[in-house]
């Protein structure tokens, strides 16, 4: 296990640098200049240039990539070539939401879906089952931004239950921050409760059909033991792939709930510095969703083993 | 129907009850429930408070020499000063400093009125503004003019600016006034020596609000408190002229990229005030009546098309004739505004209400087009048939919409147009491409200019016909370039206006560009928020908010 863990960690490193390569690249030979979106339309030529010498635009490839690297070895993403603020400041502002709200998602998705998905399996072919599977359709076809308009107008405009949008951190005031992301919570995981749902229903449905399980229930344990204990924990490892693919997806896709519901994410900052050809920023934020999701597969990986102790490394 | 109405009745009932619920929870948790929840038990009008906005577009870059962008241009009318501002009648009006001229207009003397202090504690110099307005010169187009007559600019003392000029520069005041991209902000003079190429480092000012560095969060959230050591002027406020009373202690610029929930946040009264809603979505706040929809800006936009002077064919000025005949306003104005109170057919080359304003050589325009006219300017010219490449911004629906409306025109009247998709930045930088066609280059782009920023020759990036030193497009006409030095020597207000009539004539001859039109931008404020300044640029000073 532990020769396994250091070597999937040292795979890490030719991985990100793959990335880092092709990040810096890919982004240099797509048409576009920082230094014409900042000066404007009205920019003489001589201005432009001379804003693009003081961005460091105006040097060759080689020469900024290796400037880029001297920073990154530093631990520094640069500074904003929009803004002009450090990329690691703005980096640290954003992607507090965006992990508060993955984080509260989850839970809410795993405590929400497994049950749904177990009880549906138990009840395979009865109204229960239908009911389980109808919503899962339901909630995996209807985009996301139309739950959460919807979540809005019921919630917040008729009833005045909740605020419309908005983020405050927790650390801010904790009651407010659970206020404000309820809605924009419930919007991304229904979802993730539909698809892990429907995934934990087959996994069930699998291993329920299994010789042990027949065994333990003739052995006359307790159906909810039989359930969760003897048979979620043999169908657990598809599931956790799933929950885990679908973290590291919050984390990097859910740029449409963060602006239905104002959230400043990190999202919101990688849309924004594509549309603007912030190369620090995009880099940076490239790197960093590169890295969380190598992080959650490494993760997910080594959990296997946990959940199921035939697994072995 | 009963049934229909008992549901409806019993609906209300089971809502004003939750809603009673709701704020009985509220009253008893605080902590938990939002404060919109709370707002209308009781209303006292008065100074202070916060108010919260959401502006046209995110604010990312705070210099606004640098940048050229209307959201910069407001952020720093919230935070500097200047030192003269126009009233509503376009007039320079005397705003941190007073003025008095030689007799033969050739030395401008400013004086800088007492208590005028930055927001870092240290007072305002003749020094500071000097540099603020050297590197103010170097960027703007009217500002370069204006330096390119100037013989020196010097701080005689703490509070006495002296700019003399090489040869009488009668438009001076207007060109030091102008009250739009780019302004001339005076800041400390260690900053204004940053490079013009290059952001300043610290956002200090003297305006009646002071930023407050900490909370920015650049595409998200701007702040700015009252700055209590201001001194505003006595006189009535009037646009960007008169007394800059802060009533209210902080305003907060919040980035909503969602318009619709931008309006979902009014309607719940967790903001205040939404600089720029979208025309289709006016009708959701129609029937609320905590919500004021107006137009307080009546000078408003302009949509324009503009055409390449490099690539053929609109290197022939009769196809360029051919194009403005092909297009008719009134049709453009509907397809992309819709409600006709918020535009305005307009052959002024100025905008409407602007003072310069004149019709000439608009006829077809405001009339419809004339595509048969086209056609004929088409045939005469040789037309090749060959398709033009119009470099459509389809993210912004202000901008694709009069897009899609013009190249209708256009194919109408005979012309073959190939449309290239694109998203606003990326349209932004491929106009600056000059090169053909075949490699990338393009033909026509239909935009959209604040009036503001086109009512005079002397700053309008329109008309600069300098070739390839100019705006996009480079045209290169020096009998334009003439009349334009004939405008900044014009001693007296008719002669300005009769070089103005004689560039209107001359554009549309020469069809430097196609005026689409005037357009109003609708606002939106919470009914709570009062004594907002009606005027074309968004300002936050002598407002008020009830409590």
């Amino acid at each position: 296990m532990t020769g396994y863990f250091i070597r999937r960690v040292l795979a890490i490193v030719p991985v990100m640098a793959i990335v880092v390569v092709c990040v810096f690249l890919l982004l240099r030979l797509t048409p576009g200049d920082p230094a014409a979106i900042l000066a404007g339309d009205t920019a003489t030529a001589e201005q432009l240039e001379r804003i693009r010498q003081s961005l460091g635009l105006a040097d060759s490839l080689p020469v900024q990539f290796a400037r880029w690297l001297g920073l990154l070895a530093q631990g520094d993403f640069g500074t904003s070539l929009i803004s002009g603020s450090p990329v690691t400041g703005m980096i640290a502002q954003r992607i507090w939401p965006t992990l508060n709200i993955a984080i509260l998602t989850l839970i809410l998705t795993i405590a929400i879906a497994v049950p749904l998905g177990v009880i549906a399996a138990w009840r395979h072919r009865t109204w229960a089952d239908y009911a389980v599977m109808s919503f899962s359709v339901l909630g995996f076809s209807v985009p996301v931004f139309v739950i959460g308009y919807t979540f809005i107008l019921v919630f917040s405009l008729e009833l005045r239950w909740l605020p419309v949008q908005g983020y405050v951190a927790p650390t801010q005031d904790f009651g407010q921050f659970i206020v404000r992301a309820i809605l924009p919570c419930l919007a991304l995981a229904t979802v993730f409760i539909a698809l892990i749902a429907r995934m934990t229903r087959t996994s069930m449905l699998e291993v329920l059909g299994e010789d042990f399980i027949r065994t333990a229930r003739a052995k006359g344990i307790k159906e909810s033991w039989v359930l969760f204990r003897h048979a979620l924990r043999n169908a657990a490892v598809p599931i956790l792939t799933i929950i885990g693919t679908g973290f590291a997806l919050l984390i990097g896709g859910a740029v449409v709930t963060e602006s239905v519901f104002n959230i400043p994410g990190i999202g919101r900052l990688t849309v924004d510095a594509i549309l603007a050809r912030d190369y620090p920023v995009i880099q940076a934020m490239t790197l960093l969703t590169s890295g969380i999701y190598v992080l959650i597969n490494l993760l997910i990986d080594l959990s296997y083993a946990f959940i199921d102790p035939r697994i072995r490394y | 129907m009963r049934f229909i109405e008992d549901l409806t009745r019993t609906w209300t009932t089971l809502r004003t009850d939750m809603r009673s619920v709701a704020i009985g929870a509220a009253l008893a948790t605080t902590a938990v429930l939002p404060g919109s929840a709370l707002v209308g038990l009781s209303e006292v009008r008065a100074e202070g408070g916060t108010v919260k906005v959401v502006m046209h577009s995110a604010l990312r870059n705070l210099d606004p020499i640098l940048v050229n962008s209307h959201i910069t241009r407001n952020h720093a009318y919230l935070i500097y000063d200047v030192l003269i501002a126009q009233d509503d009648q376009f007039r320079p009006q005397p705003q941190m400093a007073s003025w008095t001229i030689s007799p033969d207009g050739k030395v401008y003397t400013f004086t800088l009125r007492d208590g005028l202090k930055f927001h870092d504690g240290a007072a305002v110099t003749a020094a500071d503004a000097v540099a603020s307005l050297q590197r103010w010169g170097s960027k703007d187009t009217g500002g370069r003019m204006l330096f390119s007559e100037t013989a020196s600019l010097e701080a005689k003392d703490d509070k006495t600016i002296v700019w003399t000029l090489k040869k009488p520069f009668p438009a001076l005041l207007g060109v030091l006034s102008k009250m739009s991209t780019v302004p001339a902000f005076i800041m400390p003079a260690r900053l204004a020596k940053t490079p013009a190429s290059e952001a300043i480092p610290q956002h200090i000012g003297s305006g009646p609000f002071r930023f407050v560095d900490a909370e920015f969060q650049p595409g998200v959230k701007s702040v700015y408190q009252k700055f209590k050591d201001y001194v505003p002027r006595s006189e009535a406020p009037s646009w960007l002229a008169g007394g800059k009373v802060a009533k209210v202690d902080r305003v907060e610029w919040i980035t909503m990229p969602d318009s619709l929930t931008a309006i979902n946040a009014l309607s719940a009264g967790e903001i205040d005030y939404i600089e720029m809603p979208p025309a289709d979505l006016l009708p959701v706040m129609a029937n609320n009546p905590d919500i004021v929809v107006e137009k307080r800006d009546t000078i408003g936009y302009q949509f324009i098309a503009r055409m390449n002077f490099k690539n053929p064919p609109f290197d022939n000025v009769k196809i360029r004739q051919a194009a403005l005949r092909a297009l008719g306003q009134e049709e453009l104005l509907k397809i992309a505004i819709g409600d006709p109170e918020y535009y305005k057919p307009c052959g002024a080359i100025f905008g409407c209400n602007a003072p310069y304003a004149s019709s000439v050589g608009a006829e077809t325009l405001t009339s419809g087009g004339d595509p048969k006219g086209a056609k004929k300017l088409l045939d005469e010219a040789g037309y090749d048939g060959k398709p033009i490449v119009v470099f459509k911004a389809s993210d912004l629906p202000v901008l694709a919409a009069p897009n899609d409306a013009g190249v209708q025109a256009l194919r109408r009247a005979g012309f073959k147009v190939d449309v290239k998709e694109l998203d606003f930045q990326t349209r932004t930088i491929r106009l600056t491409s000059m090169k053909p066609v075949s490699e990338g280059g393009w033909n026509m782009f239909f935009s959209s200019f604040h009036v503001l920023d086109i009512n005079s020759p002397l700053y309008s990036n329109l008309l600069d016909a300098r070739g390839d030193q100019g705006y996009l497009g480079w045209p290169n006409d020096p009998e334009l370039e003439a009349m334009r030095r004939a405008f900044a020597e014009a001693s007296t207000a008719e002669a300005q206006k009769d070089v103005a009539a004689r560039i209107q004539k001359h554009v549309m001859e020469n069809v430097t560009y196609v005026p689409l039109g005037n357009w109003f931008n609708p606002q939106a404020r919470s009914r709570k928020l009062t004594g907002m300044i009606p005027g074309p640029v968004t300002v936050f000073w002598n407002l008020e908010k009830a409590r």
